[in-house]
Parts: C-alpha cells; sequence; structure tokens
C-alpha cells in the first residue's frame, strides 16, 4: 500500500502524539506559538514544524497580531476520522448486537437447565 | 434491564492502539462461551457484513485460531493468530493477523480482552496493539513518520476488509 505523505490529511497529522498535544491546547482557545512552545517545553523550530503540517491539513488557522502568530483550531477536517472510527464502531456494534442474540440464547438454555433439575428434586 | 445494543465504543489511546469497550447484558462465563465456541463464533463474528464459513479455536497456550468469513460481495476475509494467555473467563491474550496484507504474522495485533462481570453483566475491553515497539521505531528511525502511519494504514486494511 502507497504511503500517503505526512501532510496529506487529518490522519497523518495527527498520528503524531505532539501535534495532538497542540490540538488539545488550541482546543481551549487562540494562543500565541509562544504559549505553545512554553506549555509543550518544546524547542521554537520544533513547534514551528508542526503547526506548519497542521496549517497545511486546515487543522490550525493563524493570524497576525502585531507581532504575535496566533493560532486557533478548526476541527472540521478532523470529522473524516471521527467518520472512520464511527464506520469502525459500526462494524463491531453489527458483531455485538448478533452476539448478544447468542447469549440470549445461552442465557435461556441455562435457566431451563435448571428448572429441569429443579423439577427432579 | 438496560439494551446493550449498540453501545461499542472504539477509541485510539495510542498511535498502535485500538480500544474496543462493550458491555454485555450477561455474565462473564457465557460471554466468554460466546466469545471463544466455534459454532457461536460463526453466529456473531461476520457482522452482518457475510457469513462466517470457518472458525477454527485450539483454545490453549500457543494453540492457534483461525477464522474465515464469505463476504457479502463474494470475497473471502480471513484472520488467524495465537492464544498467549487464557485465563478463562476474564482474559485472553492473542495475536490476530489479516490475511489480506503483506507478511500477516510480521504485522499481526497482539490483543488483549477482558472480561468484568458486575451485577450479572459483563463489561468487555478489547485492546489492540499493531505493532511492537521495536518494529515500530525501526520503521520510524528508516523514513520518520512511518510507523505513525503503518497502524493508520493497517486500521485501514481492516476497515476495508470488514466493509
Amino acid at each position: 500500500m502507497a504511503r500517503a505523505a505526512t501532510t496529506t490529511d487529518a490522519f497523518n497529522a495527527v498520528a503524531e502524539p505532539r501535534r495532538r498535544q497542540i490540538l488539545d491546547l488550541l482546543a481551549a482557545g487562540e494562543r500565541p506559538v509562544n504559549d505553545i512552545v512554553e506549555l509543550l517545553g518544546l524547542a521554537q523550530p520544533q513547534v514551528s514544524k508542526h503547526l506548519r503540517v497542521l496549517r497545511e491539513v486546515d487543522l490550525v488557522h493563524v493570524r497576525d497580531e502585531g507581532r504575535q502568530r496566533m493560532y486557533r483550531i478548526n476541527a472540521a477536517p478532523l470529522k473524516s476520522i471521527h467518520d472512520w472510527l464511527r464506520k469502525y464502531e459500526q462494524a463491531w456494534n453489527a458483531r455485538f448486537d448478533l452476539m448478544d442474540d447468542v447469549l440470549d440464547e445461552l442465557r435461556e438454555d441455562e435457566l431451563k437447565e435448571a428448572e429441569a433439575h429443579d423439577g427432579e428434586h | 434491564m438496560a439494551s446493550t445494543k449498540g453501545t461499542a465504543k472504539v477509541t485510539l489511546p495510542a498511535d498502535n492502539q485500538i480500544l474496543i469497550t462493550r458491555e454485555f447484558d450477561a455474565p462473564a462465563r457465557l460471554v466468554w462461551k460466546a466469545y471463544t465456541t466455534p459454532e457461536l463464533i460463526k453466529r456473531w463474528w461476520s457482522g452482518e457484513r457475510g457469513t462466517v464459513v470457518s472458525a477454527e479455536v485450539d483454545l490453549r497456550v500457543g494453540g492457534r485460531w483461525r477464522y474465515v468469513m464469505e463476504a457479502d460481495g463474494g470475497f473471502e476475509v480471513a484472520f488467524h493468530g495465537e492464544y498467549r494467555e487464557i485465563q478463562e473467563p476474564v482474559r485472553l491474550v492473542n495475536t490476530e493477523a489479516y490475511e489480506g496484507v503483506p507478511d500477516p504474522d510480521g504485522n499481526a495485533a497482539l490483543v488483549t480482552t477482558t472480561f468484568t462481570e458486575k451485577d450479572g453483566r459483563t463489561y468487555m475491553e478489547m485492546l489492540s496493539e499493531l505493532r511492537d515497539k521495536a518494529g515500530r521505531d525501526a520503521v520510524i528511525d528508516s523514513g520518520m513518520e512511518g510507523g505513525m502511519q503503518e497502524g493508520m494504514d493497517a486500521l485501514e486494511l481492516v476497515a476495508i476488509s470488514l466493509d
């Protein structure tokens, strides 16, 4: 299977744990780069690199305020991840719903057995 | 009793992990039975996407399992693996390889399933770890982001196989 470049979609972008941390920070509100650097305890160039990836898949938006660059989250691309998880979840739900039927039967069998047992006494 | 229908939750706790949780309105011994008995597995494992044509279970440490399902599209989807830990009816550890990828065993997931019973109901946690750290790190060293994507790709394939 061909591998997509890091920056092609939200899946790849959030596969990196630091980028998820950045998104978590921005989920609470808009922040300047310096803030993120300080809170993550990373070097500025590293943070900038992560932010660039997030920007390229449109997960963050940026604006200049005076000399500061302010970043904010744009959660829309995360929907593709959510949708994928939903699909996976639905597949498992279909399985487990059928398993519920099996369990109901097993339970009935046990009850019947117990009753038959009681009848013997 | 509250219905448990459609309550499975899927989360991604780490880069190489998928966690599926689900509650069952039945005691753990019955959940274990449904989960590990071939005739019963045949009734649920394919979900609504096909028919289980084969379910082999050799339930002992080092024993192997293999499920084959014929998907509604007519193609076969097969998984196999090995049992690593068996603690009836509370914990099962096994590998899980999807036969549709290159080197299925090398890319196998390690799946830890726990069943916790409370008031006659069973809470299940199924944690799939998609690659071991050494293997993942090797890929990361060679291709930076590769290891992270590996997991996502594997997940994608699993998802496609379920379609």
